[in-house]
């Protein structure tokens, strides 16, 4: 049960090396194992089932993304992807595919690893890739069970490069990306106090079990706003269910929020959530496209799961750094 | 020859090509009732057929952005209508020449409403402005789909020839 972009990796069918593709657009979060994984459509995936073999690659260019210095607290791989498709734009990395390089992502857990890729395509890459390394090993035996060999694939020594980025993560402070384009991102400074109608905690970006602790954290023991509503939910079963077992559900919902069930949710307007006119979204989901949320006259703001629990208790947008 | 029915910006997502509200549906059959749904004025123009066959829908860069359902292709595919863009997002595209939706990447198109447009060989040419545009060509593996009508004609094709060896 859950989202299939949390579903594959938990339950160890994507691996170093495998080749990966989804009829969903956020198939680029499976980088984060080391596999090479993009998104098709429907037909494209009939095709695939009959041939057992995908056509039409275009081999991508690979931009090279290096970034090192410690996260400074509050300030996590959502900030940093959200800062990269702003500093990338939209299309930015259209028929490319994004690599991942330096210190911020050798001791990123795959979780944040899996936020990272998840949100290449936002920045129109084919692919996100994290090159797999003792984290990818302790992933897939620890939490996805696997028991076979794991074999390594890893970037040629002499791989080429189109692009070489490199980013200063102690730097980085949080992002918000504002309606309605997901590269309209700004400093958090720059958004706070906007009001907010709605919280959404959750999607395949950041709807983990890292995610939903870092919001119990801030919001354990106290209330969200008046007239803020809070939508939690967990991007599988298995999340739900730990996380339910760590009480942080619980927490959650005397904090006053409403934890649905694992999947999509609200992230795409089609159930649970939809938006009234003129109302505000703040949101950990990965688009923020005009009426994603189920109405053109609706705004959605993204940003990440610390952001998304401290505004919930202020009812506006609110730096998690000046927490109360 | 076509005329220019509509001129969108940069980055049309394909929840503004097919609001992901109506995703219930993938019949082609029905997915064209919500083409744009949310640009009222072009919803309309496609709806009730107030256009002729073949005219043009001219976009900025990276159309088809975002999700890769394959609605936001079948809704224009029920309209007789070509679209042109600076340039389109990779999973849009494909799903475009899968379905044989007509596609034409123009990186310096230049045309306003009620321009007449003609496709000549790798050109566009504006004959209301007299300008010129170079096409840039789809990539030969996106062609040999395009020539062959289709993917699922062309995945049919492939798997008889397998069969064959």
């Amino acid at each position: 049960m859950g989202i299939c972009h949390q579903i594959l990796p938990e339950n160890g069918y994507v691996r170093p090396g495998y080749l990966v593709v989804g009829t969903d657009s956020h198939t680029t979060s499976h980088g984060a194992l080391g596999a090479f994984s993009f998104g098709i459509g429907a037909t494209e995936m009939a095709s695939v089932w009959t041939l057992g073999r995908i056509l039409n690659v275009q081999v991508p260019e690979t931009i090279k993304i290096v970034v090192n210095g410690k996260l400074q607290d509050f300030v996590e791989p959502k900030d940093l992807i959200l800062y990269i498709v702003g500093l990338l734009g939209a299309e930015g990395a259209n028929y490319k595919v994004i690599e991942f390089h330096g210190e911020t992502i050798r001791t990123m857990n795959t979780s944040g690893r899996l936020t990272l890729c998840n949100m290449t395509v936002e920045a129109g890459a084919t692919s996100g890739i994290v090159p797999p390394d003792d984290e990818t090993i302790r992933y897939l035996r620890q939490v996805a069970g696997v028991q076979d060999e794991i074999e390594m694939v890893t970037p040629d020594p002499d791989a080429q490069y189109c692009q070489e980025i490199a980013i200063d993560a102690s730097k980085l402070v949080p992002q918000v990306a504002c309606p309605h384009t997901v590269d309209n991102v700004k400093p958090i400074s720059e958004v706070e106090g906007i009001k907010i109608n709605q919280i959404v905690l959750g999607s395949c970006t950041n709807g983990r079990l890292e995610d939903l602790e870092t919001a119990y954290n801030i919001l354990k023991g106290k209330k969200i706003a008046r007239g803020v509503r809070m939508l939690v939910f967990p991007a599988s079963g298995r999340i739900y269910r730990e996380a339910a077992k760590r009480g942080y559900l619980l927490g959650l919902m005397e904090a006053g929020a409403v934890v649905v069930n694992p999947g999509c949710g609200p992230c795409l307007g089609v159930h649970q959530g939809a938006l009234g006119d003129g109302e505000v979204a703040l949101s950990t989901t990965n688009r923020n496209f005009k009426g994603r949320m189920g109405n053109p006259n609706s705004e959605v703001y993204l940003c990440s799961p610390s952001v998304a629990a401290a505004s919930a208790l202020t009812g506006v947008i609110t730096d998690p750094r000046k927490g109360g | 020859m076509g005329k220019v029915i509509y001129v969108l910006g940069d980055d049309i997502s394909t929840d503004i090509i097919y609001p992901g509200r109506y995703m219930a549906t993938v019949l082609p059959t029905e997915t064209p009732k919500y083409v744009f749904n949310d640009i009222k004025e072009l919803h309309q123009m496609l709806v009730e057929n107030k256009f002729n066959p073949g005219d043009f829908i001219v976009a900025g860069k990276n159309f088809g952005c975002g999700s890769s359902r394959e609605q936001a292709v079948s809704t224009l595919r029920g309209y007789d209508i070509k679209i042109i863009a600076k340039d389109f997002a990779r999973i849009f595209l494909q799903n475009s020449i899968n379905l044989g939706l007509p596609t034409y990447i123009c990186p310096e198109i230049e045309a306003s409403v009620g321009d007449e447009l003609e496709i000549v060989g790798d050109k566009v040419i504006n004959h209301t402005t007299g300008k010129e545009f170079k096409l840039i060509p789809h990539h030969k593996s996106r062609q040999a789909i395009i020539d062959a009508g289709g993917l699922i004609p062309y995945t049919r094709k492939k798997l008889l020839e397998e069969r064959k060896q």
